[in-house]
């Protein structure tokens, strides 16, 4: 372990190799294996993103090879194929369901640098000392283990985790300003007559679910005592609404992938719908007014983290601890920042930002010029705010976090039954 | 007695390959679909709760029914519009370049994946779509047309798009067959265009009807993704049941769904194989 970070600092720092093999030659060698090391990562399209392979091969010398797949598919793989990955680039909600299988290693903070700086959200669970905890599976609940091999959760910080937080957002619907033109400030409107045959959820049991729950209790229909943990009484009454607003023509089309929540929008078919943050900037990037509605019963949340497969070891999963550590340490979250991300210890990513990008995603401050993504394309013009205000306004507003619930499988057939009514 | 050995030994191969490939994999699927599931393990079992499941839900039926409704009106169409382009094909384009020119030209949209195919019917089609557009540019309508897009329509129309060439081709192919001095012989005996067709033609042409109705029929029958995409995800079909039970996980209620459509399109194929003995046509 220890020859890795010598062996990489010096690589790194001195900047050739022929100052690293004069200086260190034993960890020489070492430099020359890690390049032999592919780490495969695997997860949803978010963050699987080439940027990050490039520049780790650039930063660290070894290969990551990526691959994106959607919620449910990488579920799958996660309980069903240890083997074919080292890396799981996965949802919390997701690691719920996967943790008990013993397909991932539990990781130790001690090794973790930045494991200090990560948001509380991820280690009590409370932005602030005096935020409220929302309902769902909030990342803190399935974020810790008791130690090694241990299959159930931990109530709270070990020095296990369970997942090394990498990428959250807090989720709302995505609207079409130009074609709704007036003022949309609750969930509710999703189902509002008024959008007949222009709305949109997306087809992904355990995140649709939750969108639906936000709708029902802004509609006033029902207040849940969990959202995140519904009785099938519950379960039943949220999904009978929803079938009957289907049956009526509610609803254009279901999406399951990201690239069709972008064509709906964009192609005008539908005006109201549940989206995620960067579909909305690929709509706007295409020059399609598209705003990510803060509504009054807040945000629906998610977070994503990096676990490592149980079959990884040795000097491959020194180089996975590497990798996470690189993770955090400032460039990826700064590039999943400028998307409208943000980063598990944001302060190491203000580095990596202009102020302006910092005060526009961060801080919730008006821009001063022009803001891009790291793609190049033009998002906000100066004088604009970010949808939703600053970070702080943003996931202080979590009403609820995606979840699987004790009575999932009930759900799931459920759902399948919407799907097919 | 060697002759039967050798002929064991040549069927031998195939033996192993339908075994490996076909049978294994059904009689695992079999298996399956009596064990049991969690959320994220399946574990064996012999229990009849996934059938019971399935036959008890009212939308089981439902999907049932409607892709019985997609199979039997994509397969009108398709030969509908199959059976009368075979029969240009075959009787009126009498150079047999030109018939090969124009069959080739029937197969030009295959060579693109289904995929893409079907995908560019939605720009096509949508509320801003050309279609729509151009209808309102005529006049003829003052609203888009909501049904063009997400609805049973469009998924029938790529349906019958990706498939009628499943219908032209074994149809044509039995046409070509038919010995061209009966339909001389029906002309001297007196009968008129349509006779032929009807009493002649129609009946030399079942096997190829058959064959291509058994293409249609299974290949709609099994089909998930068109459904999925022409009707963005409103409509269900079984495939698209099973697909939905796999992303989330539920092997064994997706290997007992698959066990009873798997014997429903036997069923289908054994009642249509008793109209008509295509082996006459292999």
């Amino acid at each position: 372990m220890s020859k890795m970070r010598y062996s990489r600092r010096g690589f790194l720092k001195t900047g050739t190799a022929a100052a690293a093999a004069t200086a260190f030659p034993a960890p020489m060698i070492w430099a020359q294996e890690i390049k032999d090391i592919t780490l495969r990562q695997f997860g949803t399209g978010v963050s699987n993103l080439n940027e990050v392979a490039t520049k780790v091969k650039e930063d660290l010398g070894f290969s990551l090879e990526m691959t994106a797949l959607d919620s449910d598919a990488v579920t799958q793989r996660a309980a069903t194929q240890p083997d074919s990955f080292d890396i799981a680039d996965i949802e919390y909600w997701i690691a719920k369901k996967v943790w008990p299988t013993g397909n991932l290693q539990a990781m130790e903070t001690s090794k973790i640098e930045n494991y200090d700086k990560i948001v509380g959200i991820f280690r009590s669970g409370k932005l602030t000392p005096e935020s409220e905890i929302a309902q769902g599976t909030a990342p803190h609940t399935v974020g810790f283990v008791e130690g090694p091999g241990s299959t159930t959760f931990a109530a709270e910080e070990t020095g296990y985790m369970t997942l090394i937080p990498t990428i959250y957002n807090a989720d709302t619907l995505g609207i079409r300003p130009d074609l709704i033109g007036r003022p949309i400030s609750n969930w509710s409107e999703l189902l509002n007559p008024e959008f007949k045959g222009k709305a949109s959820i997306l087809d992904i049991s355990s995140i649709g679910i939750m969108d639906m729950a936000m709708v029902v209790e802004s509609m006033g229909e029902y207040k849940y005592p969990d959202k995140g943990n519904m009785t099938k009484e519950e379960i039943d009454l949220t999904i009978g609404i929803f079938t009957e607003a289907k049956k009526a023509g509610q609803f254009r089309a279901f999406w399951k992938t990201f690239d069709e929540s972008v064509n709906l929008m964009t192609s005008g078919e539908v005006v109201i719908q549940s989206m995620w943050s960067p579909a909305i900037t690929a709509v706007k990037s295409r020059g399609i007014p598209c705003v990510y509605q803060p509504l009054e019963e807040g945000y629906r949340s998610w977070g994503g983290g990096i676990g490592l497969s149980s079959s990884l070891s040795g000097m491959a999963l020194d180089a996975a601890y590497e990798y996470i550590n690189w993770y955090l340490s400032g460039w990826v979250g700064g590039f999943l920042m400028r998307q409208g991300y943000y980063s598990a210890v944001p302060e190491t990513s203000k580095d990596f930002m202009s102020e302006d990008e910092w005060g526009y995603w961060f801080e919730g401050r008006p821009a001063t010029g022009d803001i891009t993504n790291p793609f190049g394309d033009v998002l906000a013009a100066a004088g604009e705010t970010r949808d939703g205000g600053s970070f702080y306004d943003r996931m202080g507003a979590v009403a609820c976090w995606n979840a699987v619930m004790d009575e999932n499988q009930y759900m799931v057939r459920k759902w399948n039954e919407f799907i097919a009514a | 007695m060697t002759r039967n050995l050798i002929g064991w030994l040549q069927a031998l191969p195939l033996a192993f390959v339908l075994a490996g490939f076909l049978v294994a994999p059904v009689a695992m699927i079999g298996m399956v679909s009596f064990w049991g599931s969690t959320e994220f393990s399946i574990y064996p079992a012999f229990q009849f709760e996934n059938y019971r499941y399935l036959f008890s839900s009212a939308v089981t039926w439902k999907v049932f029914f409607a892709t019985f409704k997609y199979a039997a009106i994509t397969w009108a169409l398709t030969l509908s519009i199959g059976f009368p382009v075979a029969f240009f094909l075959a009787f009126h384009v009498r150079s047999q370049t030109l018939q090969v020119a124009l069959f080739l030209v029937c197969t030009i949209p295959f060579w693109t994946s289904n995929i893409i195919r079907m995908i560019s019917w939605i720009p096509f089609l949508g509320r801003n779509g050309i279609a729509n557009k151009t209808l309102i540019d005529w006049g003829v309508i003052d609203q888009p047309l909501e049904w063009l897009l997400y609805s049973d329509f469009s998924v029938i129309l790529a349906f019958v798009h990706l498939y009628t060439l499943f219908m032209v081709v074994p149809i044509f192919n039995t046409m070509m067959r038919i010995d061209r001095s009966l339909l001389e012989a029906a002309r001297d005996a007196g009968a008129s265009g349509y006779q032929t067709l009807v009493h002649v033609i129609l009946p030399l042409t079942k096997p190829g009807i058959m064959i291509g109705t058994i293409f249609v029929v299974t290949l709609v029958m099994g089909d998930f993704i068109t459904v999925r995409f022409m009707s963005g995800s409103q409509r269900a079909n079984v495939g698209r049941l099973i697909s939905n039970d796999i992303a989330l996980l539920q092997y064994p209620s997706a290997a007992a769904t698959a066990v009873v459509l798997l014997v429903t399109v036997l069923m289908v194929i054994g009642i249509l194989l008793r109209f008509v003995n295509i082996r006459k046509e292999l």
